[in-house]
């Protein structure tokens, strides 16, 4: 697991100082994905980079495992860097190696012998799906297909924490699903706790379990992603969950209306059909729709009530598991 | 008016000064790549956003090494005398003109390594750091190896400008090519010794390009393997 702990750090710019980090908190646990997420100039990168070891905090902590890494110099800190695998940001593969050449790298800097460095260059190249272009030099390779050494690298000295920053950026949407599937693939079959820094929502979609929303240095969202989204006031929710366009000439129609999240298959398969019946009201779905999170299924759904005993069958919803939020468009006269 | 001196001793002139010619260049430039190499390494790693910045000692090092590089090569070859009598025990002949060649081109060397470096990728460096490598070993697996080709070609390039440089080892009694061409071709008005001197100076010149550009085509391995 990792954590960082009030890690600030301050960049000199041409008015003053810049606060890039202002105090951020994480905490990931072991065999998880956090995806830190928020716009351009939050300080993502720059969290990135403080925990990929390349740039000093001001002040604070990173622990991996316990053991605080910021303050190492030479050789323990080189050690430390073997604690977390990087896949940076960008083409960072060396042009002049092979696919496996490449993978071997951390392997060398940590002194494993030959026969055992090929063994584990085999099983991560089998990891991330690429055995058959071991021989291949990195501009004969996709760049879906780079990414994923990049991973493999990454991960070859068994790193406890694998660091991924903007791991799809440069990617279109079909490959950045095979590199999403590798992280999680890592995390599932190596119980490598996964920190992805991304200013893609998909990604967090797909792969995190927990997410942290980065502005202006500080951490102002940080919880679990399927948690956060029946938060109506998050803005995880906001970016994750369908749309519901807002529609009063044909809300006014309806006794109650509603925005009702529901999570899981049971929820999303269940709970509108049940409450109709349960409660004799009219339901209609007004707007919203279905995604996914990970491998959960997430509604949500704007809907019209009609019938005597709506405020009932809202409640019910709730309590059944669904998070519910009436809009301000609601209550028309309904028999008390 | 004087007959022209015939072809067989213009040819066995020719051939002695080539023979100087090359073994000035050659040992001049493994000379000026063995030491101007460490000084290119050392500049970049110092620079700013280099693996150990240090601005100041990478500005003193810049600053001796402009000096270097700006001092003229006639002026360098007569400043140098001491340093080779010293090193050598003589002053006159193509040994003695080896090292005025090899330190002229130090500073060349140095700056022409240091921004092949640093057009190694910073991610590619950066993601060396993230292993755990010791700088020892990212010089060399990374910036080194990355830039081999780049690196040849600075070599031949180090090369062709020494064999420019080592015309004027005549000064010094060097003989070579270039000496040849300006005391039998230009002060004695002898064509055949101007043009034949020409002639093998262009030969060579391209023979040390060609011969370097197969061998940075050889040490990129970006292309070369099937796919």
């Amino acid at each position: 697991m990792i954590t960082v702990e009030n890690l600030t750090k301050t960049f000199p710019g041409s008015t003053g100082q810049v606060r890039a980090l202002d105090g951020v908190n994480l905490d990931v646990a072991a065999g998880t994905v956090l995806g830190v997420v928020g716009p351009s100039g939050a300080g993502k990168s720059t969290l990135a980079r403080c925990v990929a070891l390349l740039e000093r905090p001001d002040s604070g902590a990173i622990r991996v495992d316990g053991t605080d890494l910021v303050s190492l110099d030479g050789t323990a800190l080189r050690a430390a860097r073997r604690q977390i695998g990087v896949v940076p940001q960008g083409d960072s593969l060396l042009r002049q190696r092979t696919a496996a050449g490449n993978v071997a790298l951390p392997l060398e800097a940590a002194g494993v012998a030959g026969p055992q460095r090929r063994t584990r260059v085999a099983e991560l190249l089998d990891l991330v799906g690429l055995t058959d272009k071991a021989g291949s030099y990195p501009d004969q390779l996709s760049g879906g297909q780079r990414q994923r050494i990049a991973v493999a690298r990454a991960l070859a000295a068994s790193p406890s924490v694998l660091l991924a920053d903007e791991p799809t950026s440069a990617l279109d949407p079909d490959t950045t699903g095979s590199v999403l599937a590798v992280l999680d693939r890592a995390r599932a079959e190596l119980g490598v706790t996964v920190l992805v820094v991304t200013h893609d929502m998909g990604v967090v979609r797909k792969i995190c379990d927990d997410v942290a929303v980065l502005e202006d240095g500080r951490v102002v969202e940080h919880g679990k992603v399927l948690d956060l989204v029946s938060d109506a006031a998050s803005r995880t929710a906001a970016s994750l969950l369908p749309g519901v366009d807002q529609n009063p000439a044909l809300e006014g129609s309806f006794d109650r209306v509603a925005d009702v999240v529901l999570i899981g298959f049971a929820a999303v398969g269940a709970l509108l059909p049940e409450a109709t019946s349960r409660f004799g009201v009219e339901l209609n779905l007004l707007g919203g729709g279905l995604t996914r999170l990970g491998e959960t299924p997430v509604a949500r759904f704007r809907v019209g009530l009609k019938g005597e005993r709506a405020d009932s069958a809202l409640e019910w919803i709730s309590e059944a598991g669904g998070s519910v939020r009436r809009t301000l468009s609601g209550p028309q006269g309904v028999a008390a | 008016m004087r007959s022209a001196t015939p072809w067989s001793i213009v040819f066995d002139d020719v051939l002695v000064a080539t023979g100087e010619t090359l073994y000035m260049v050659v040992v001049s430039t493994l000379i000026a790549v063995l030491l101007g190499a460490p000084v290119g390494i050392w500049l970049q790693l110092t620079a700013p956003g280099g693996l150990k910045p240090r601005p100041v000692l990478h500005k003193v090092l810049g600053f001796v090494v402009d000096l270097g590089r700006s001092m003229p090569f006639l002026v360098l070859l007569v400043v140098l005398t001491s340093l080779t009598r010293l090193l050598l025990g003589s002053t006159i002949g193509p040994t003695a003109a080896i090292v005025p060649l090899a330190v002229g081109a130090i500073p060349f060397v140095g700056r022409l390594v240091q921004n092949v470096l640093a057009e190694v990728h910073v991610s590619v460096v950066e993601a060396a750091v993230t292993t755990g490598s010791s700088t020892v070993r990212i010089v060399r697996s990374v910036l080194l190896r990355e830039s081999s080709p780049a690196l040849v070609n600075a070599v031949g390039v180090t090369a062709i400008a020494l064999l420019g440089y080592s015309a004027m080892a005549g000064v010094v009694g060097g003989g070579g090519l270039g000496d040849l061409a300006v005391r039998m071709g230009y002060q004695r008005f002898n064509d055949r010794y101007l043009w034949s001197t020409v002639v093998v100076l262009a030969i060579i010149a391209t023979a040390i390009q060609f011969t370097t550009n197969r061998v940075a085509r050889g040490v990129d391995r970006r292309r070369t393997a099937s796919v």
